[in-house]
């Protein structure tokens, strides 16, 4: 049953037990989604994790009715995805490399054009693209074709495209993804606003710091299964320990610290050459920070900083993939 | 911030989806703009009907022989209602699939077969333009309407109806290619059936093996439906049927063609 009573009740995607194979017996079967289980609440911001190949865009795609799961059950606020599919594409907003603009049509162009097949009415559809493009920044660049769009205006622009339609979820896979720094950062700022306006977003993406950055709930998935969700900082202390970071003034400097930061770590220390930089994990926080700048300016060595930090969620990515899923 | 946030409250969910015919429309004026404003594009489906014409007009065609017709007003026919083979179709849907641009479509809520009805109508279009381009230039290298004003129009009816069909087939190609590159590949396959019908030799010219099959296949019928209503009756004699027979047999390969392909390639797209 779905009910479209209370549909904000629901949760915005909730799966259980999804699967998608890819191939054949004979050639060899590719488990693009392996029973995954995962809930993404209402009202929140959920990021998938993982490397390229963990089912990703397999999930995006099932959830944005593009691919029919081979078993499992997959709920999209609150509606049958695999029973409904029509309905469910009257609730979402797809964004990101699954998707694309026309690049011989203008911005307004290609808004106005997702708008009319979101079902608008003509000047429904010039109202919904004006909203949007006010939204997104690209009034000014607004009658200009996108062939000659930058690359971020494009991602921005593919974004806005989703939302001609007002979706109450928005699925945007892996949208910085070949960005550079200030443009992505420019995107973040607008998925920010759209999530203030209070749309529901599953987001996928290979950096961690843009689910640090935008996520209230990150999902870590690898071989088409979940194998940790929580909030950033949850996984950050799942992976426990503190870090001692060093970095030197001289390169030829950095394995005389590595030797001096070993017993102080609870694993062998990591080091990052171009970066002149030591990283070890440490069990006794600032205590053990403590020690280190004791022990290094007594061998009178230059640094251009040491600190304590918490874990990246890199390290936390590394430390759970490498363990790899149960098979 | 919450000017923005304000601006998107102001649009509202459409309460209903769109329907096929608004689909469509909406689809065909995007390829349409598309092919207009990619000028490269429109060069390309033009330059290669234009080589064909040439290369056959004054290489081959001199040594064809066509009896009382002359070669040029023999083949400008034949090219007209061929555009849709050498059409660019096949790889302007199969970059519609690489792009996502066929992935967005289909995560809207629009009748998913509508879309290949517009991406069809647009491409009959572009193969109209094939056509035009194949007239003028065919016109300007000596090719004359031999049959009246109603056969040339029923002619270029006929035309526009094989556009149609080829447009499917174009699209069906361009869906199972999986990349543009291959579409372009498998858009070549199709020449055999151009070159082994009488489009631009006389069947009897071949092979006496080859002739059933040339004699029996959709582009001998097409071709010798336009060239049999273009240049009047007396060249019923010449193409050995009558114009009707001919004309039969075009609109029903034509239908078959339609059919066969719009079916196949609908199925292709619109399952999950």
């Amino acid at each position: 049953m779905t009910s479209s009573a209370a549909p904000n009740a629901a949760p915005a995607i909730e799966a259980h037990g999804l699967t998608k194979h890819y191939g054949s017996r004979k050639k060899g079967m590719v488990h693009a989604l392996a029973g995954l289980d995962l809930v993404a609440p209402a009202g929140k911001v959920t990021a998938i994790l993982g490397p390229n190949g963990a089912g990703k865009t397999t999930f995006v795609k099932a959830v944005a009715t593009l691919l029919r799961p081979d078993a499992g059950s997959l709920r999209v606020a609150g509606i049958d995805a695999i029973a409904h599919p029509e309905k469910v594409r009257r609730v979402i907003g797809l964004a990101g490399q699954t998707a694309a603009v026309e690049p011989a049509l203008t911005g307004r162009e290609n808004l106005v054009m997702i708008a009319r097949l979101f079902g608008h009415t003509a000047p429904a559809a010039k109202a919904a693209a004006e909203a949007v493009l006010a939204e997104i920044h690209l009034e000014d660049d607004a009658d200009r074709a996108v062939k000659g769009y930058s690359g971020g205006m494009r991602r921005r622009l593919d974004l806005g495209a989703s939302l001609v339609g007002s979706p109450r979820i928005l699925l945007l896979d892996e949208p910085t993804t070949g960005l550079d720094p200030r443009t992505r950062i420019e995107l973040w700022e607008s998925i920010r606003s759209l999530v203030a306006g209070g749309t529901d977003v599953l987001l996928t993406t290979q950096y961690l710091e843009e689910a640090d950055q935008l996520a209230d709930q990150v999902v870590i998935i690898d071989h088409g299964r979940v194998i940790a969700t929580g909030t950033p900082t949850e996984l950050k202390s799942q992976a426990g320990r503190d870090v001692v970071e060093v970095r030197v003034a001289h390169g030829h400097d950095l394995a005389v610290i590595a030797e001096i930061l070993a017993p102080l770590g609870t694993e062998a220390p990591h080091l990052d050459e171009p970066a002149r930089r030591v990283a070890v994990p440490v069990a006794e926080g600032t205590a053990s920070l403590a020690t280190a700048v004791r022990l290094i300016s007594e061998r009178g060595i230059q640094l251009d900083d040491i600190g304590l930090r918490r874990p990246t969620l890199d390290e936390v990515f590394l430390a759970l993939t490498a363990t790899g899923a149960p098979e | 911030m919450s000017r923005n946030a304000g601006m998107l409250a102001t649009i509202h969910p459409p309460e209903h989806p769109p329907t096929a015919w608004a689909t469509a429309t909406t689809y065909a004026g995007r390829t349409i703009r598309q092919f207009v404003r990619t000028p490269q594009l429109l060069v390309v489906n033009a330059v290669t009907s234009i080589m064909f014409l040439l290369i056959f007009r004054f290489v081959f065609g001199g040594a064809i022989a066509t009896g009382p017709v002359a070669y040029v007003d023999f083949l400008i026919p034949a090219l007209a209602s061929v555009s849709g083979l050498f059409s660019s179709g096949a790889v302007g849907v199969a970059e519609d699939a690489d792009t996502g641009m066929f992935d967005r479509m289909r995560s809207l809520p629009v009748p998913r077969a509508a879309v290949l009805l517009g991406r069809s109508m647009a491409d009959t279009a572009l193969i109209t333009w094939g056509t035009f381009v194949t007239l003028v230039v065919g016109f300007i290298v000596g090719f004359r309407v031999h049959g009246g004003l109603v056969g040339a129009l029923a002619g270029l009816g006929l035309c526009l109806i094989f556009a149609a069909a080829f447009s499917w087939l174009q699209i069906f190609l361009g869906l199972i290619a999986g990349s543009a590159q291959a579409a372009q590949g498998v858009g070549f396959s199709v020449f055999p059936l151009i070159f082994v019908s009488s489009a631009y030799v006389p069947v009897e010219s071949m092979p006496g093996w080859l002739q059933p099959l040339a004699e029996n296949q959709p582009v001998t019928a097409m071709v010798g439906s336009v060239r049999a209503l273009v240049l009047g009756g007396d060249t019923e004699a010449l193409l050995g049927h009558t114009t009707t027979w001919f004309v039969v047999r075009a609109l029903a390969w034509s239908a078959l063609i339609l059919v066969t392909f719009a079916t196949l390639s609908t199925r292709r797209f619109t399952k999950l």
